[in-house]
């Protein structure tokens, strides 16, 4: 049997995306989510068309104080851990609204960003293990659009990167996923260039291929990389009057 | 957006909504005049568009509960055959009937009442279905089959997604024993000789052949004829019997860009179609042939259908009563040779009986053939349609993209009886493609 896979966030049209990804290459996998019992049709259909265990926990990223409890239940410590948490909110309320803000702020970075703590240590002490965090190219720059969310995901980004050092020599390994756009519930409606759209099983693709070459930093669509590179180098001076 | 069917034409301008669950579904059904369901648009036509709100049914794609003893399926219509192939096959199942690609959704092979190449011995889909739901005007549901709510079951099956949306559905798969079919290819020089080995072939679960149609005098009707069952684990070599159901890895064919339209005169075809058919007779007798490259020939091939160029092009698939069918298809076929406009496949089925209310097949012979978009073809086309009513025989409106509501009428008893049911259950004015408002469905 190969080692099982651990979503946080498995309702996500992402998350869903890359379980079907690693079932379909034979992984058991645990499926985390708020009202993980409503996840039950997706539980008998990866069972269905994989031939997996499929597991379900009740996850909630936002209750930092149940993770270790979370942790403890599982059936066991998975080998790879993806975590797809996230919410985007709305920049313009989120200005006015400080709780949604702060519920924005904890979704993208203190949730996911204490479970892959607890996870990383777990793995630590076992000496293998990956994990996977989805952050976002909004976190390069903050812009005028989206910096509560983007400043989440970049302080996300670099508990990544810093996690990822603090690994290196102890076999666990750390992949951070910048995707760009993804056509997803959460940008239903939006009018989002196709060139620049990643459906959500390209990224469940590149996170596999990813966990399989132990890579970093990962775009999903490469021209991002090249978009991103552009944008930081845009000086403040200018940045803060164009309205992106 | 610009929205069309397999052939490419017509290219309808749609708006395009792909629910997640079903709430999502039912607020479609409340807010837009009328709605049609779509799968992966493999019909050749326009029966999967409605330009107000096209429903894509793929992400209601979820597989819901398997019993191993019957090897009945309950899903999702979304679901695409291909994903049911990839997760029963090594378990030992594959579909009870399937068209020539596996890239078609559950829905959209109930909706059309697929055939395959053993309608002789098995029916159309619809003899696998155990039972459907279906959602109504009203956004309710309701779970047919053929012992409740049997008219909206009989109406649902062949009826061409204008009785409602197909949620889920129960379906039994056929139990195998490997992954193989035992084929065997038989030559024959004319049309009677290939119905003949037809008529022959009543004990084989597959048959169909293959028509150069751009042979004509002595060799009218010139055919492949191709016999299959599927093979049991003796009929395979040792090494492939330790993994009876594995598939060998293909290369993945592709055409590139829309072939010009100069590429498919009638030279070409005729040197393509001549060398077909002597390959055919180089292999005659028997072989083993894995399922994807038996079933899918086509599918190893992404995009083929651009063959055709930007225009696009038609299919014309008929059934001709089993009376009537071979002075029928040899009028077709005559008329085909004579415009010289032959078609890459051209394919006959023998169908066994059926008795459906709308579902295309008949006891008798089924033609398909392919024609690239142009006035001359349009000619023919009219031509083939006059000959197949002439004959008693009927279309397929999974094929059609071009007939008129005349036409239909002319050659479907059947028409007047559906279209009194549609407008009695409120299903004409929530229920709409394209195709039904051109044959005024
Ligand atoms: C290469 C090729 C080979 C083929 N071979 C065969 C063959 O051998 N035998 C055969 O019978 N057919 C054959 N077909 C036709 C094909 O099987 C049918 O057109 C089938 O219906 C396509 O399924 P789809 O999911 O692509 O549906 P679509 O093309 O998207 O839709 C087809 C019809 O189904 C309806 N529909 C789809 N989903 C639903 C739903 N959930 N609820 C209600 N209605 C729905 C649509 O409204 C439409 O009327 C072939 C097609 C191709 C391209």
């Amino acid at each position: 049997m190969k080692p099982s896979v651990l979503i946080l966030g498995a309702r996500s049209d992402v998350g869903n995306a890359v379980a079907h990804k690693f079932a379909a290459l034979g992984h058991p996998i645990q499926l985390a989510a708020r009202q993980s019992e409503t996840l039950d049709a997706e539980k008998t259909n990866l069972q269905l068309r994989y031939g997996v265990p499929v597991t379900l926990h009740e996850f909630d990223a936002l209750l930092t104080e149940t993770h270790a409890q979370f942790l403890a239940m599982l059936p066991e410590l998975p080998e790879v851990a993806v975590s797809v948490v996230g919410l985007m909110g709305s920049q313009e309320r989120s200005e006015r609204d400080q709780l949604l803000a702060s519920c924005i702020m904890r979704s993208n970075y203190e949730g996911p960003a204490n479970i892959l703590a607890l996870l990383a240590n777990r793995f630590e002490e076992r000496g293998s293990g990956t994990l996977v965090g989805l952050s976002s190219v909004a976190g390069a720059r903050g812009r005028a659009t989206n910096y509560v969310y983007g400043s989440a995901k970049a302080g996300f980004t670099a508990f990544l990167s810093g996690l990822r050092s603090r690994l290196a020599k102890r076999g666990v390994h750390v992949v951070t996923v910048l995707p760009g756009y993804v056509a997803t519930k959460m940008s239903e409606g939006m009018n989002l260039p196709a060139r620049l759209t990643a459906q959500p099983s390209e990224v469940a693709e590149s996170i596999v291929v990813a966990v399989e070459r132990k890579k970093n930093v990962i775009y999903v669509r490469p021209v991002w990389r090249m978009i991103m590179l552009i944008i930081r180098l845009i000086p403040e001076r200018l940045f803060k009057r164009v309205r992106m | 957006m610009k929205l069309s069917g397999w052939g490419r034409s017509p290219l309808v301008n749609a708006q395009v909504y792909v629910p997640r669950d079903l709430e999502a579904l039912q607020k479609l059904l409340a807010s837009k005049p009328s709605v049609i369901a779509r799968g992966c648009g493999r019909a050749y036509g326009d029966s999967a568009i409605n330009s107000s709100a096209t429903i894509d049914m793929r992400r209601l794609n979820r597989m819901l509960a398997f019993d191993p003893k019957t090897g009945q399926l309950i899903a999702e219509a979304g679901v695409v055959l291909c994903d049911i192939i990839a997760a029963f096959l090594p378990r030992g199942w594959f579909p009870m009937v399937t068209p020539g690609t596996k890239f078609v959704t559950l829905g959209g092979m109930i909706a059309a009442d697929v055939h395959g190449k053993n309608h002789r011995k098995h029916g159309s889909f619809r003899g696998c279905v155990d039972w459907i739901d279906v959602m109504g005007p009203d956004g309710s549901i309701q779970r047919c089959s053929s012992k409740s709510h049997v008219e909206l079951f009989e109406h649902t099956l062949g009826g061409m997604g204008l009785t409602g949306i197909i949620l889920r559905a129960a379906v039994r798969l056929r139990a195998v024993e490997t992954g193989w079919i035992r084929q065997t290819t038989i030559p024959a020089p004319n049309l009677k000789s290939a119905m003949t080995a037809l008529e022959r072939a009543q004990d084989s679960t597959y048959s169909v052949a293959w028509i150069d149609c751009l042979a004509t005098g002595e060799n009218l009707g010139r055919s492949l004829v191709f016999l299959g069952d599927h093979a049991n684990a003796s009929d395979l070599p040792t090494y492939r019997s330790l993994h009876p159901f594995a598939t060998p890895a293909k290369r993945k064919l592709s055409v590139p860009f829309n072939f010009p339209c100069f590429a498919l005169n009638r030279f070409s075809l005729r040197a393509f179609n001549a060398l077909y058919y002597r390959i055919g007779v180089w292999n005659r007798g028997q072989q083993l042939v894995d399922w994807d490259s038996y079933f899918y020939p086509l599918d190893a091939v992404a995009d083929w259908h651009r063959i055709y160029g930007r225009k696009g092009f038609a299919q014309f698939q008929c059934a001709i009563p089993i009376k009537r069918s071979e002075e029928g298809l040899s009028a077709l076929l005559q008329t085909v040779a004579k415009a010289g406009a032959g078609s890459f496949l051209a394919v006959l089925k023998r169908f066994g009986p059926q008795e459906s209310r709308f579902s295309f097949p008949m006891e008798g012979y089924s033609l398909a053939l392919d024609f690239p978009i142009t006035t001359k073809t349009s000619h023919l086309l009219a031509n083939l349609d006059r000959i197949t009513i002439e004959h008693g025989g009927r279309f397929y409106l999974a094929k059609d993209s071009r007939m008129s509501a005349e036409t239909l009428r002319a050659s479907d008893g059947r028409v007047a009886s559906f279209v009194r049911m549609r407008a009695k259950s409120g299903w004409k004015s929530s229920f709409q493609s394209a195709q039904a408002e051109r044959l005024v469905l």
